[in-house]
């Protein structure tokens, strides 16, 4: 199974790689939150799957799954969605300020044109 | 601290003291207050006479960071004390000079003193110190001094100029010099300069011998001019004339004379520190005496010509070096002539090219005018300059009865000498020395000839000047009279000077000598010999080559006067500036894809060395969890969502796409056993989603943007590469588990201790409490600045 979950986040970043490097700021913003899925899962994969329980001390079971991947992954699970949050009022106030969202366009200092 | 530390940085101590001294007491010339200081250091300096020829040293020590073995040392023999000796000498003499030269109210004396006083300070500190860094430290000033002086009118560009080229230079010298000091102390241990020469067996035999060799001779070569980094030199001649005197020609300039000198008990004696320096001084000779003779312009003779003599004196301490191959402990006249003749050279060099070029600042000062096409007939209009610059240049051409008459005779007898050495291939190429000497002295002897003739012989043309020509005030003339007064005297009674100080360093220079078995004895005739027919030979052509000036005159390579040498220099540095800005620009698009593919290739390319490199790729790990039917269904179900974010055409398709992408992870985190990252997850998702309708409503549509099909292509794999990297490093590392996962604590502890039973949650607010704390805090910065995105008002700007 956790080849099979590895090779999934490995497309998940291929796409989101994929999507960064497009000029649309649209797409730039889709892919960084592709690129957190494909994260999110690769940290759940590495500490192994399906050990045991879920880390929930009241089932008295034999072994329970690793807590610590993720109460990492809350924490970045979070993050993610201020940054992308973030980055999407960004684009919209760049959108208004600079009338497009096209990457290439937005290059150079203000006193260049 | 000892008086003679006192003594060093005296000067640095005064010119902290300048800037209020000009400030209050304006109606006074701010020199008269610096005046003081050189002379009573001169005076201090020459009490150590009698100390230093009697073949005693004295020295001091402080620490100053004693961990590194740095101590500020002050070291006084023969070699140092004569330099010593020049410095404060023609300091004090230039600061005179300075006070009628410089106008008290037009310029900014101020400036002037403190740069000339730190660069006395940094002087005196490289000849007295006997610790390399604290040497490096004050050597390096100098540098600095000199650039801040050579710049002092820096309102011009030619100041600019000459001020950047000597500092890039000189500096580039410097730490050349560095490097070897460093390699210097790697064989020895220490930074001392005593301690170094006692190990000199040691270094000799080592292999880092010739590389600490080479770097020491180049930061000597680029401080004294020497070929070919002998180009800032003229440049530098933009300088005011009192510091044309005294930093290039009497003192900075020797302070890679002095080097070499220092280092010679060290490096000497070996073939490679021989040859390059008699190699190199001996060109630097021919070709500064070539320039020369090209130039118009009253101070660039002058620093041709100084550039020449340097040479000179370089060439003879090379040739003389051969003294420690022999180390018989003999003194054997034949191979200790050149540095004998090296060190009265330098005295002699001193006086009289000190006295030339404050005689050429007055004809600038007095008619306005340094170029001797303009120049004529000012014999009668300034007799006493006359009488100086007539001196000084048959000094410098050679002439009896002055001094550069003797040393000059000198060289001859070291550079004859040479060719009976009978080592190195001297016996081949020895003969080759006496035949440049000679054709360089016959050059030298011509641009003697110009120099003096074409300023004061000729008609005098009033109205080729703009102001009323003039003899100097007598203030102006009372330094270069002292100097060519001593030029005459060292003439006359050479061996005033031979026990007290010519002695004391060649010994210093050649320890295996004791001061009193040289036994120098200058003589102003010595008979019929092979070196008075040289000289004979010299004046003879040179006076045909004057004579017949009016034919060569009219040949290209005369008209010529800037140097060849600086076409590489020029073109170096522009090709640096604008390689450099190539370069950048190449790379630097401010596209931020462009960006981003570097970051990831690189990336993808080194992760994907190492791993093959190191050979740790693999594909079979030893225990995983069986797969199931439903799994596998999630797995398609995500692949599915992700390629339709991919290639979404809409925006909304895109959304939807990563709307199943993020339900799909919640479902994820459902069947590997997390509940509350499902949980959160699905929350996150919803809400994510709304924030992006919200923002779709406002940004343009989604294809207005496309991407050209080459850059998908690029990009395409690019993101493959990133993908199978990921995969591959996921894949292989999990046979590496170095260690037992914490669940056992978490599991054992998160009720006991913490007293809750959902452990993530335990972790999160209690054994790793501090990061939930900064993800609030991350959160509540981004509110804050979503906040003022969208509230806050930006001003308009020109252009937005």
């Amino acid at each position: 199974m956790e080849i099979i979950i590895s090779i999934l986040s490995g497309i998940l970043f291929t796409i989101g790689t994929y999507l960064i490097l497009s000029k649309n700021m649209t797409k730039i913003i889709i892919g960084t939150a592709v690129l957190s899925h494909g994260v999110h899962m690769l940290l759940l994969t590495m500490g192994g799957l399906k050990l045991g329980a879920a880390p929930l001390l009241g089932y008295e079971e034999a072994a329970y799954t690793d807590p610590l991947p993720q109460a990492l992954i809350l924490t970045a699970i979070v993050i993610s969605f201020g940054v992308t949050s973030f980055l999407l009022v960004l684009a919209y106030r760049t959108y208004k300020v600079h009338g497009t969202d096209d990457m290439e366009k937005l290059r150079g200092m203000i006193d260049d044109d | 601290m000892n008086a003679l530390h006192w003594a060093t940085i005296s000067p640095l101590l005064l010119a902290i003291i300048i800037p209020f001294i000009y400030k209050y007491a304006r109606s006074i010339h701010t020199g008269w207050f610096v005046l003081a200081l050189p002379t009573v250091l001169f005076v201090y300096f020459l009490s150590f006479i009698p100390t230093t020829s009697s073949g005693e040293v004295i020295e001091h020590s402080i620490p100053w960071i004693p961990s590194l073995g740095i101590h500020f040392n002050v070291y006084l023999d023969g070699l140092g004390l004569l330099f010593a000796l020049l410095i404060s000498g023609i300091g004090a003499l230039v600061v005179l000079y300075s006070i009628f030269y410089l106008s008290k109210t037009k310029e900014q004396l101020n400036n002037f003193y403190v740069y000339l006083l730190m660069f006395m300070g940094a002087m005196l500190g490289v000849v007295l110190s006997d610790n390399l860094i604290v040497l490096y430290a004050f050597w390096e000033l100098t540098s600095l001094a000199s650039a801040l002086l050579i710049s002092y009118w820096s309102t011009r560009e030619k100041s600019r100029y000459g001020a950047q080229k000597s500092m890039l230079i000189t500096v580039f010298g410097g730490f050349m010099m560095l490097a070897g000091i460093i390699l210097l102390y790697i064989m020895t241990n220490t930074f001392s300069i005593r301690e170094i020469i006692s190990q000199a067996d040691i270094i000799s035999s080592h292999e880092l011998f010739i590389p600490a060799m080479l770097f020491i001779i180049i930061g000597a070569f680029t401080k004294s001019a020497q070929f070919p980094f002998h180009i800032w030199l003229p440049d530098a001649m933009e300088a005011p004339t009192p510091i044309s005197a005294y930093l290039h020609s009497a003192t900075m300039v020797k302070a890679g004379i002095y080097l070499v000198a220092r280092f010679t008990p060290v490096f000497g004696g070996s073939e490679t520190w021989f040859w390059i320096l008699s190699l190199f001084g001996m060109a630097t000779l021919l070709w500064g005496s070539l320039s020369a003779v090209r130039q118009k312009d009253l101070k660039g003779i002058l620093a041709f010509s100084t550039i020449s003599q340097l040479g000179l004196i370089m060439s003879l301490l090379g040739l003389g070096s051969a003294a420690l191959y022999f180390n018989d402990g003999q003194a054997n006249s034949l191979y200790y002539t050149a540095i004998v003749a090296a060190i009265f050279h330098l005295i002699n060099h001193a006086t009289f090219k000190g006295s030339l070029f404050m005689a050429a600042g007055i004809v600038d000062h007095e008619t306005g005018t340094r170029d001797i096409r303009q120049l004529g007939g000012l014999m009668t209009i300034m007799p006493v300059t006359f009488t100086i610059t007539l001196i000084g240049t048959a000094a410098m051409a050679g002439l009896p009865p002055f001094n550069g008459f003797l040393s000059k005779e000198m060289f001859f007898t070291a550079v004859v000498n040479a060719t009976e050495f009978g080592i190195f291939n001297m016996e081949t190429f020895g003969l080759a020395f006496p035949v440049i000497a000679w054709v360089a002295s016959v050059f030298t002897f011509l641009y003697c000839c110009i120099l003096f003739f074409q300023t004061f012989s000729g008609k005098f043309e009033p109205t080729n000047f703009k102001k009323v020509v003039h003899e100097a005030p007598i203030g102006m003339l009372i330094s270069p009279v002292v100097l060519v007064s001593l030029v005459v005297i060292f003439g006359l009674f050479p061996n005033i000077l031979s026990k007290s100080l010519i002695e004391p360093a060649v010994a210093s220079v050649l320890p295996y000598l004791t001061a009193g078995e040289i036994g120098v004895d200058i003589y102003m005739w010595h008979g019929f010999n092979t070196e008075l027919f040289m000289t004979f030979g010299v004046v003879i052509l040179g006076v045909i080559l004057y004579a017949l000036m009016k034919k060569w005159i009219q040949l290209s390579i005369y008209k010529r006067e800037r140097d060849p040498f600086n076409r590489f220099y020029d073109g170096a540095l522009f090709t640096l500036s604008s390689g450099g800005k190539k370069f950048t620009d190449a790379y630097m698009t401010e596209s931020f894809r462009r960006y981003l593919i570097y970051i990831f290739s690189f990336m993808v390319l080194f992760l994907g060395f190492m791993m093959v490199r190191l050979n740790v790729i693999d594909l079979v790990p030893e225990r995983t969890a069986e797969i199931s039917i439903h799994e596998i269904t999630l797995v398609v179900v995500m692949i599915a969502g992700a390629i339709t974010v991919a290639l979404a055409r809409t925006r909304l398709t895109a959304l939807a796409g990563l709307g199943s992408l993020g339900f799909g992870m919640a479902i994820f985190f459902v069947l590997f056993r997390a509940p509350d990252l499902a949980l959160t997850q699905l929350v996150i998702e919803t809400v994510s989603t709304v924030l992006f309708l919200l923002c779709f409503y406002h940004l343009p549509l989604y294809k207005e943007t496309k991407d050209s099909k080459p850059s998908k292509i690029v990009n395409a794999i690019v993101a493959s590469g990133v993908g199978l990297v990921v995969t591959l490093l996921a894949i292989s590392s999990h046979n590496n588990k170095l260690f037992e996962p914490l669940t056992e604590f978490f599991v054992n502890a998160s009720y006991d201790e913490a007293g809750g039973k959902n452990m993530v949650n335990v972790i999160l607010v209690d054994f790793r409490g501090f990061d939930t704390f900064f993800e609030i805090v991350v959160l509540v910065i981004a509110a804050i600045g979503i906040y003022a995105m969208i509230k806050g008002k930006v001003e308009e700007k020109e252009g937005l």
